[in-house]
C-alpha cells in the first residue's frame, strides 16, 4: 500500500539525459548513470559514457532535479530523486543497470524498490550514516557545518580528487559543482533506510581506500548490505570517474556485468 | 540471445513426448508455466514469473500485445475517445511508472504504447505466441495442466503441451451482456451493444438511447450529446456521479489520501455528498433520479460531463425500458420515446470457454467463479485467473501483485511443500472472499473490490506465505 504516494505524486521536471550508444546494438543491457549530490550528468560525460558506448553498452547519464541541466528542484527530496531515476530507467528501450556514485547510489537503492534493475551498481556509496557525518565533520568543517542548518553542502576539491589529477582539471571540475535540496541533504542523516530492492538484482558496491568522503568502513558496511565485498581502487579520490585514471573502475563494473555468473545473458 | 527486437517465437524445447488420455502426444514442457492472454494482466505474469526464475509460455490469440486495450484487436471493447478514470498513479504498474509528463488520465493509445513498451523493456515478447488461441485446459496428475491450442480462427492442427502451472488472464471485458426486453427482436431500430461502439460517427445525426450508466454508458451518453440530434439515458437507479478533478487534484488521489490518514467509511461517505453537494448540487433538479444507495457502494462512476450535459439539455435522463415496439420503446413511467438507434453500455461477462466451469468452483454454471483473492483456485493450487477484478481505481497495479503472489506461491510449492499446503487450506478456506463495503448485488458488482482492502488482503497472503 503506497497510498501517501498515490495520493501525492512527484511533480514533473524536465530532466537532463546525457547519453552515449554504440554504434552495432549488442543486445547489451543499457547502463543508467546516477551522479551524487551536486555533480550533474556531465560528471559522467567527461570520460566513462564514451568509453562505455565503446565497449558495446548504451551510456545514459541522468542529471538529479536541481542539477546539472535538469530543471531546478530546491525543495527536492530522496523520493524525487528517486522518482527520477525510475523515470528515466522506464524511458530506456531495455532493462537497465542502474550505476549510482556517492549520495547517488543512495538514490539507486531507493529507485531499486521501485524498478526491478537488472544490475546495480553502487560507486563510493554515501549511506549517510553518522560515521561518513563524522569523517565529513573532521575533514571539512566549513563545508559540512552550514549544510546542517539548510546550505549546500560544500566539498573540497581535495576530497573528490586524488592528487594525481592536474590542479587545473580539479579546479575545472569543482567549478561546476552544484548542491542538492537542502531536505535532501538532511535526509542523507534522517531518512529512512531504502526498501528491499525488487527482481532481486545483482549489486555490485566498490570504491577507493583512500576515499576522503566515503571510509573504508562506511563502504564495507554497503557492500555487506547485498552479500558481497567492495571492490577497492587505491589512491583515488572520490570522484572516481573523474579521477586520473577513471578507466580503471568503469572497466572493472563492464567486466563484471558481462562476467556475472547469475546473469550470464548480459554478455 | 534473442533480442527483443526480433519478434520470434518462443521454441519448445520438447523434452519427452507422452500420450495424452486420448491417445494424441503431449509435448512435456517440464516447469514452464503457461500464461493465457498478452493483455494487461497476462504481461505483468509473464514479467513477474520470468523474474522469479521461470519459463514461460504465454498464448495470445491476437497479433499483438496489450489485450483489450489494443483496439486493432477483434474483442477489444475500446472506442476512439477512451480515457482512463483513474489517474496515472493508480493505474501504472508500480515498478514500471507512465512517464510523468504524461496528462493524468491517459488516452487508449497512449496505454497501449505502455504496455508496448513493457513488453519491450522486460524483453517479454520472446515468451508470446501470438495468433495462438488456447482450446482447452485440462487438469493431468501432480496438479499439471495439459493446454491445447490451436492458430486462431481454427485452422491448422491443435498441440497439447503439458504445463506445470497456468495462469488464466483471459479478460472479462469482451463478452457482451445483453439485458433481455421484451420487443427487442421486433424494433426496427438499430441496435447496438457498447462492445461494437468504436467512434461518435456511428451517433452523428441520430435519435440515440443509451442503456446503462456505468462508466461506459456514460461516455457515449456524453458523445452522444455532442454528435447525436438527441440523446436520452436510461439507468435503472439514480448513481453518483464523480467528478474527475476536487480541489485542484485528481479526484482519487484526493481519496487515497483520506484512505492514507485512516479516515473512516462512514466520515469519507459524508465529506463525498458534502463535496458533491456544493459543487455540483442537488441532481434531481435535473430530472435524474435520487441515488437509492451511499457513495462507495456501487461501482464508482468518473464522469464530469454528464452532469453537464444533463445541464444544458443535451441529455434526456429516463427510467428502465419496459418493452420495446418496432418504432418506439416503452419507459417504464409509460413515456413513449423514438430513438433510431439503441446502444446498449450494458457490461460484460467473464468466459472461461476452454476451462471447465467446475474447475473454477462455478457449480450452478452461472460464470461466476469462486476464488480466493479472486485469483485463487481452491484445489487447484498451480492454476491462478489474474485480473477478474472491477476495482474502485486501476486494475494494473492489483494484476501485477496478483502475478507476483501466484509466483510466489508456486517457488514456495518447490522450496517448503508444507508450507504450500498450509497455504492452500486458506485458499479453500477463504474461497469467495470479498474485499470491498457493501455493494448492491448485481453481475455488475460480482468482482467489486475496494483497491486499498484488496492490496491489503494481498499483502496479507504475501507475508503469509512467506513468513510460516
Amino acid at each position: 500500500m503506497r497510498s501517501w504516494e498515490w495520493a501525492r505524486p512527484v511533480r514533473p521536471v524536465r530532466r537532463e539525459v546525457l547519453s552515449a550508444v554504440p554504434e552495432l546494438e549488442e543486445g547489451r543491457p543499457p547502463l543508467l548513470f546516477v551522479p551524487g549530490f551536486g555533480h550533474g550528468a556531465w560528471a559522467y560525460a567527461e570520460h566513462w559514457l564514451g568509453h562505455v558506448a565503446a565497449r558495446g553498452f548504451g551510456a545514459h547519464a541522468v542529471s538529479l532535479r536541481g542539477h546539472g541541466g535538469s530543471d531546478p528542484a530546491p525543495e527536492a527530496t530522496l523520493r524525487a530523486y528517486a522518482h527520477d531515476v525510475v523515470q528515466v530507467a522506464a524511458s530506456l528501450p531495455r532493462q537497465a543497470v542502474l550505476v549510482g556514485h556517492g549520495a547517488g547510489a543512495l538514490v539507486v537503492a531507493h529507485a531499486l524498490a521501485r524498478y526491478p534493475a537488472r544490475a546495480a551498481v553502487l560507486v563510493a556509496p554515501v549511506w549517510g550514516d553518522w560515521v561518513t557525518f563524522g569523517a565529513a565533520l573532521r575533514r571539512n568543517p566549513f563545508g559540512t557545518v552550514p549544510a546542517v542548518f539548510g546550505a549546500g553542502l560544500r566539498l573540497h576539491r581535495r576530497q573528490l580528487f586524488s592528487r594525481e589529477l592536474p590542479d587545473a582539471d580539479a579546479q575545472r571540475h569543482a567549478a561546476r559543482l552544484g548542491r542538492a535540496g537542502r531536505r535532501a541533504q538532511w535526509q542523507l542523516l534522517t531518512g529512512a533506510d531504502p526498501e528491499p530492492a525488487v527482481g532481486d538484482p545483482p549489486v555490485l558496491v566498490l570504491g577507493s581506500p583512500d576515499d576522503r568522503v566515503v571510509p573504508a568502513a562506511a563502504l564495507t558496511r554497503a557492500a555487506r548490505r547485498y552479500g558481497s565485498a567492495p571492490l577497492l581502487f587505491p589512491g583515488m579520490g572520490h570522484d572516481l570517474m573523474l579521477d586520473a585514471r577513471w578507466r580503471e573502475p568503469i572497466d572493472a563494473i563492464l567486466d563484471w556485468l558481462v562476467k556475472d555468473p547469475a546473469r550470464d545473458d548480459l554478455g | 540471445m534473442p533480442t527483443s527486437t526480433e519478434p520470434g517465437r518462443p521454441d519448445p524445447q520438447t523434452n519427452t513426448l507422452s500420450p495424452g488420455h486420448d491417445g494424441r502426444p503431449v509435448s512435456d514442457r517440464g516447469d514452464t508455466v503457461c500464461v493465457i492472454g498478452a493483455g494487461a494482466s497476462g504481461l505483468t505474469a509473464v514479467k513477474n514469473l520470468t523474474e522469479h526464475g521461470f519459463g514461460v509460455d504465454c498464448y495470445e490469440r491476437e497479433t499483438g500485445v496489450g489485450g483489450a486495450w489494443n483496439w486493432r484487436h477483434d474483442r477489444s471493447p475500446v472506442y476512439a475517445s477512451t480515457h482512463l478514470i483513474s489517474s496515472r498513479p493508480f493505474t501504472q504498474f508500480p515498478d514500471f511508472p507512465m512517464p510523468d509528463h504524461w496528462p493524468d488520465y491517459p488516452h487508449h493509445r497512449q496505454l497501449l504504447s505502455y504496455f508496448e513498451r513493457y513488453a519491450d523493456h522486460f524483453d517479454l515478447r520472446r515468451h508470446i505466441w501470438f495468433g495462438t488461441e488456447v482450446v482447452r485446459v485440462e487438469p493431468v496428475d501432480d496438479d499439471r495442466w495439459d493446454v491445447t491450442t490451436r492458430s486462431t480462427g481454427g485452422y491448422g492442427p491443435e498441440r497439447t503441451s503439458r504445463y506445470a502451472a497456468v495462469v488464466v488472464a483471459n479478460g472479462h471485458n469482451w463478452s457482451p451482456k445483453l439485458p433481455r426486453y421484451e420487443g427487442l427482436e421486433q424494433f426496427r431500430g438499430e441496435v447496438m451493444h457498447a462492445s461494437s461502439y468504436k467512434d461518435s460517427a456511428q451517433l452523428r445525426g441520430k435519435r440515440v438511447l443509451v442503456v446503462g450508466a456505468g462508466n461506459t454508458g456514460c461516455d457515449i451518453a456524453v458523445e452522444a450529446a455532442q454528435q447525436a440530434s438527441r440523446c436520452w439515458h436510461s439507468t435503472r437507479r439514480g448513481y453518483w456521479y464523480a467528478p474527475k478533478y476536487v480541489f485542484g487534484r485528481p479526484a482519487d488521489q484526493v481519496n487515497d489520501l483520506l484512505l492514507a490518514l485512516r479516515v473512516p467509511l462512514r466520515v469519507r461517505q459524508w465529506l463525498y455528498h458534502r463535496t458533491l453537494r456544493l459543487t455540483v448540487g442537488d441532481l434531481t433538479r435535473f430530472g435524474l433520479p435520487k441515488p437509492d444507495h451511499r457513495v462507495y457502494e456501487t461501482h464508482l462512476i468518473a464522469n464530469s460531463l454528464l452532469v453537464y450535459h444533463v445541464g444544458h439539455g443535451a441529455i434526456t435522463p429516463v427510467p428502465d425500458i419496459e418493452r420495446l415496439h418496432p418504432h418506439s420503446v416503452e419507459l417504464t413511467d409509460g413515456r413513449q420515446i423514438d430513438p433510431e438507434l439503441v446502444v446498449f453500455a450494458t457490461g460484460y461477462l467473464p468466459r472461461f470457454e476452454f476451462l471447465d466451469g467446475k474447475i473454477l468452483g462455478d457449480d450452478e454454471g452461472v460464470g461466476r467463479p469462486r476464488l480466493w483473492l479472486n485469483a485463487l483456485v481452491p484445489d487447484h493450487p498451480t492454476l491462478a485467473v489474474t485480473g477478474l477484478l472491477q476495482p474502485d481505481s486501476g486494475i494494473f497495479p492489483l494484476a501485477h501483485w496478483q502475478a507476483v503472489l501466484f509466483a510466489r506461491l508456486l517457488q514456495t510449492r518447490a522450496s517448503a511443500p508444507q508450507r504450500a499446503a498450509a497455504f492452500a487450506a486458506r485458499v479453500r478456506a477463504g474461497a469467495g472472499e470479498r474485499y470491498s463495503g457493501q455493494v448492491k448485488d448485481s453481475t455488475r458488482h460480482w468482482f467489486e473490490v475496494g483497491h486499498a482492502d484488496y492490496l491489503r488482503a494481498l499483502e496479507r497472503a504475501l507475508r503469509e506465505l512467506e513468513s510460516k
